[in-house]
């Protein structure tokens, strides 16, 4: 529920007409939908700091919403969960880390009934022609039953999720002795945490060298380089326009990304596509680092309609300076900064996550252990 | 004293070396005191064990014995000298060889000679690029240099200073800017008495390519165009007058600029104007003064398309093309490479310039250009290179590191301006011992990623250097 303020001062004066028991109520879910509001405008106005933290404030919100609100049974939880999860996705839908994280609470809930009910993980997943014959309840039906320790159970594997999740960046780095030999040449480009922790572990062990992408206009590239040479990595920064020129000599290229795209394609930094290609034409393997949370269950259409939500045009300001661009000359030119970049899956070789290395082909499998089939859409 | 076989001519040669060198100390013995030569020669050869005292006429016989032996001696040695040179084989530039100190020892001894001042190098350098130099920019590169009717040129040294400053860039305005500054230093160049204006000329002009080539490496169309000047300051007949051959010099030339960079301009962008079509959308990298100029001509026959400029770090060449095409009334957009992907669906071809072409193909242009062809190739847009005939050179190359201009890294970081933003600053990158920057200038770009190449002499593939080659050193 979206109070306006118009709203609130009517229900002030409202209140007076009220018993006080339901006065006190109802101001304790006012202050909840004042808390809830601030959430959504700090979504609107982009007070996070990539996609973990994000991630860890949606799934903290969506685990107060549960224990805070009122429900008697799984289906009326999933119904709360579900109208704040369009809320949320609606005040940012290019983070689609909010929808995963939504749809990811919603399969716990539904792992959880069923396992309270006593019946296996397995069998509620499968929709076998037996089981929808023989089922015992019917799809209203479905989740219905009132369990006492519903809560408890979903609060706590919430919990362990979001304890995986912190954990998340540390699993993949434990990888990384697999994956990086002694003497050799890694690029990456952009700044992404994964990646920073991921070489950092395999310093301590190995000596390589790392050739870092600038990645204009944000030039995020500087400060990952500066991070690693403070550690004593090898580091060289290059400009975006000497990765073809360079990759001849490059062993592997790894990189972190935005999000995971169902086919096993990549949103990533703007940038990446080109590093992508040349990886490719130079039969450089590219390697991506991300944990589970960033698999979503979108794809990725060149023709129009995603194209709204799936790239983000920041200020051209970035690109072509006020001062710069000057006189009168330049004020009819059209100038783009994006800052996302679609790589297709044929260009990506391996998928590191926390819960391993995936080839891309098999992301897809990967969507039906972490996502309901019914909670596609919201 | 004859050498006995091949395989013994440094030892028949030493034997021959102490035998000469005894008699000359025999000789210095025998000079030094105040006796007759021939009673020295007599209580030597008594010393030495020999029986009787020898006339005039024998030492005559030894000494011109001597002389022959020493006369092999010498033919000796030029014929090892020329072996060994002849094993040598064909000589690598001191550019190429940064990593080699002998190398680089004999390169600075030769610029001293010139006296053309030396650079500095960088403090940290790239260990993949250590065979090539890294300069830092230094304050002023002429600081040391003294006037004098010894010492270069005034015009030299303005031209010098103006390509290291990167006031003149671009491979065409470079050449015609080395070509009128030559026009200046022969137009001002006086014979000094008894000797030959070819000769002197030539040797006038190797210190100031010296000095330019300090200032920044010489580009491929200079190469092209020192090449033509020798060329035809050899072929300067001796009997010429000073004032004459000095016309005739300064006329060729600029005839040389006109032919190869004024005329095939405008033969080019008839060419490629035909291949702009209209609803086209151009994409284009950085500023060439070639693709502009065809772009100009394309709008100017009212075809109806619009342009893409693509650019690059540090240099921002593309914002120079935008002015040129907005002026011109062209409608333009400007992106960075790297979003290169974002804007790639919308483009239906690609025209780049080149630095050069190499004898095997592949086409040397500004750092980027094989990013672009890439990435249209692989959507299938068309590439299409526009680069005069005289860029084209002998080299072959197939990557980007054996052959560079590495630039000063730090015009990659932080400008002293902007305190805050995310660049690193000049102070932490001395700091970080481990942190290297690369400014790299050029790069290779491999033929299967080009359509074709436009010239003046017609629409070629790139693999047609060597051709093109072999017809214009037969016209020369």
């Amino acid at each position: 529920m979206h109070w306006s303020r118009d709203e609130l001062g009517d229900i002030t004066i409202r209140r007076c007409f009220y018993v006080s028991e339901f006065a006190q109520e109802r101001e304790q879910q006012d202050a909840r939908f004042k808390k809830m509001d601030q959430f959504i405008l700090d979504l609107k106005q982009e007070k996070f700091n990539g996609s973990y933290d994000l991630a860890y404030k949606v799934i903290n919100h969506l685990r107060k919403l549960i224990s805070q609100t009122r429900w008697a049974h799984a289906k009326e939880l999933m119904g709360v969960i579900r109208k704040e999860g369009k809320q949320l996705v609606a005040a940012q839908p290019s983070e689609y880390v909010i929808g995963n994280m939504v749809r990811r609470v919603l399969k716990i809930v539904r792992e959880e009934y069923v396992r309270l009910l006593g019946k296996s993980e397995e069998f509620a997943n499968t929709e076998s022609l037996h089981k929808m014959l023989t089922s015992a309840e019917t799809e209203d039906e479905k989740y219905m039953k009132s369990l006492k320790e519903l809560k408890t159970t979903v609060m706590e594997a919430v919990s362990e999720y979001i304890d995986e999740m912190d954990a998340s960046i540390h699993n993949i780095a434990a990888q990384a002795i697999e994956h990086i030999h002694s003497n050799e040449v890694i690029l990456t480009i952009g700044k992404s945490r994964t990646v920073e922790a991921f070489l950092k572990q395999a310093a301590k062990k190995r000596k390589f060298h790392v050739i870092v992408v600038e990645g204009a206009p944000l030039y995020h590239g500087h400060e990952l380089a500066a991070s690693l040479a403070a550690h004593n990595i090898e580091t060289t920064i290059i400009t975006d326009s000497a990765v073809f020129a360079m990759m001849s000599r490059v062993n592997k290229v790894i990189i972190g990304t935005h999000s995971v795209l169902a086919n096993g394609g990549l949103k990533a930094v703007s940038g990446a596509h080109i590093v992508a290609q040349a990886a490719y034409q130079h039969a450089v393997p590219l390697i991506v680092l991300g944990a589970m949370f960033k698999l979503c269950l979108l794809h990725y259409s060149d023709i129009g309609g995603s194209e709204a939500t799936f790239n983000r045009l920041a200020s051209p300001h970035r690109v072509l300076d006020y001062y710069k661009a000057g006189s009168q000359d330049l004020c009819n030119v059209q100038v783009y900064c994006p800052t996302f970049d679609y790589v297709p899956p044929e260009l990506v070789t391996l998928f590191i996550s926390n819960i391993g290395g995936n080839a891309p082909s098999y992301m897809y499998r990967l969507l039906s252990e972490m996502y309901h089939p019914n909670d596609h859409e919201l | 004293m004859q050498s006995a076989d091949v395989g013994d001519p440094s030892k028949a040669n030493k034997a021959v070396k102490k035998s000469v060198k005894k008699e000359r100390r025999k000789e210095k013995i025998s000079n030094k005191g105040d006796s007759s030569k021939s009673q020295q020669q007599q209580s030597v050869q008594q010393f030495d064990g020999a029986v009787a005292p020898k006339s005039k006429a024998e030492l005559r016989a030894e000494r011109r014995a001597k002389q022959e032996a020493e006369r092999a001696a010498k033919t000796l040695k030029k014929e090892e000298q020329a072996k060994s040179n002849k094993a040598k084989g064909p000589q690598v530039s001191a550019n190429l060889q940064v990593d080699d100190p002998k190398v680089q020892k004999k390169a600075a001894k030769k610029l001293e000679k010139q006296q053309v001042p030396q650079r500095t190098e960088g403090h940290k350098k790239v260990t993949l690029f250590s065979h090539l130099h890294q300069y830092e920019r230094s304050v002023s590169i002429t600081k040391d240099i003294g006037f004098g009717s010894t010492g270069i040129h005034p015009a030299i040294i303005k031209l010098g200073l103006q390509y290291a400053e990167g006031i003149i860039t671009g491979s065409n305005a470079r050449c015609a800017a080395l070509m009128n500054a030559v026009c200046h230093l022969i137009a001002d160049y006086e014979t000094p008495p008894q000797k030959e204006l070819a000769r002197h000329l030539e040797s006038k002009l190797k210190p100031a390519i010296s000095f330019l080539n300090q200032c920044r490496p010489l580009s491929v169309s200079m190469g092209s165009a020192i090449k033509y000047m020798k060329i035809k300051i050899t072929k300067i007949p001796s009997d010429m007058s000073d004032d004459k051959a000095k016309q005739e010099l300064i006329s060729d030339l600029q005839a040389f600029v006109h032919v190869n960079i004024t005329l095939a301009k405008q033969a080019i962008s008839n060419s490629a104007c035909s291949k702009i079509s209209d609803g086209d959308v151009v994409m284009i990298y950085g500023s060439s003064s070639l693709i502009i100029h065809v772009l100009n001509a394309a709008f100017k026959t009212g075809r109806n398309f619009r342009v893409v400029v693509v650019d690059g770090r540090p240099k921002l060449s593309g914002i120079r093309a935008l002015r040129h095409l907005c002026r011109a009334g062209i409608k333009c957009s400007y992106v960075l490479i790297s979003a290169v992907s974002y804007i790639m669906p919308e483009v239906t071809k690609v025209f780049l310039g080149a630095h050069g072409l190499l004898s095997n193909g592949y086409v040397m242009g500004s750092v980027g250009t094989s990013l672009v062809s890439m990435a249209a190739k692989a959507r299938g847009v068309p590439v299409i290179v526009c680069c005069e005939a005289y860029k084209f050179c002998e080299r072959v190359q197939t990557d980007s590191f054996v052959n560079n201009e590495i630039g000063d890294p730090r015009d990659l970081l932080a400008t002293d301006g902007s305190s805050s933003g995310p660049l690193i600053k000049e102070d932490a990158y001395k700091n970080l011992d481990s942190l290297k920057v690369l400014y790299l200038t050029y790069d290779v770009t491999p033929p299967q990623y080009m359509a074709m190449v436009v010239t003046e002499l017609g629409m070629l593939p790139c693999t047609s250097v060597p051709v093109v080659l072999r017809v214009r050193s037969f016209d020369t």
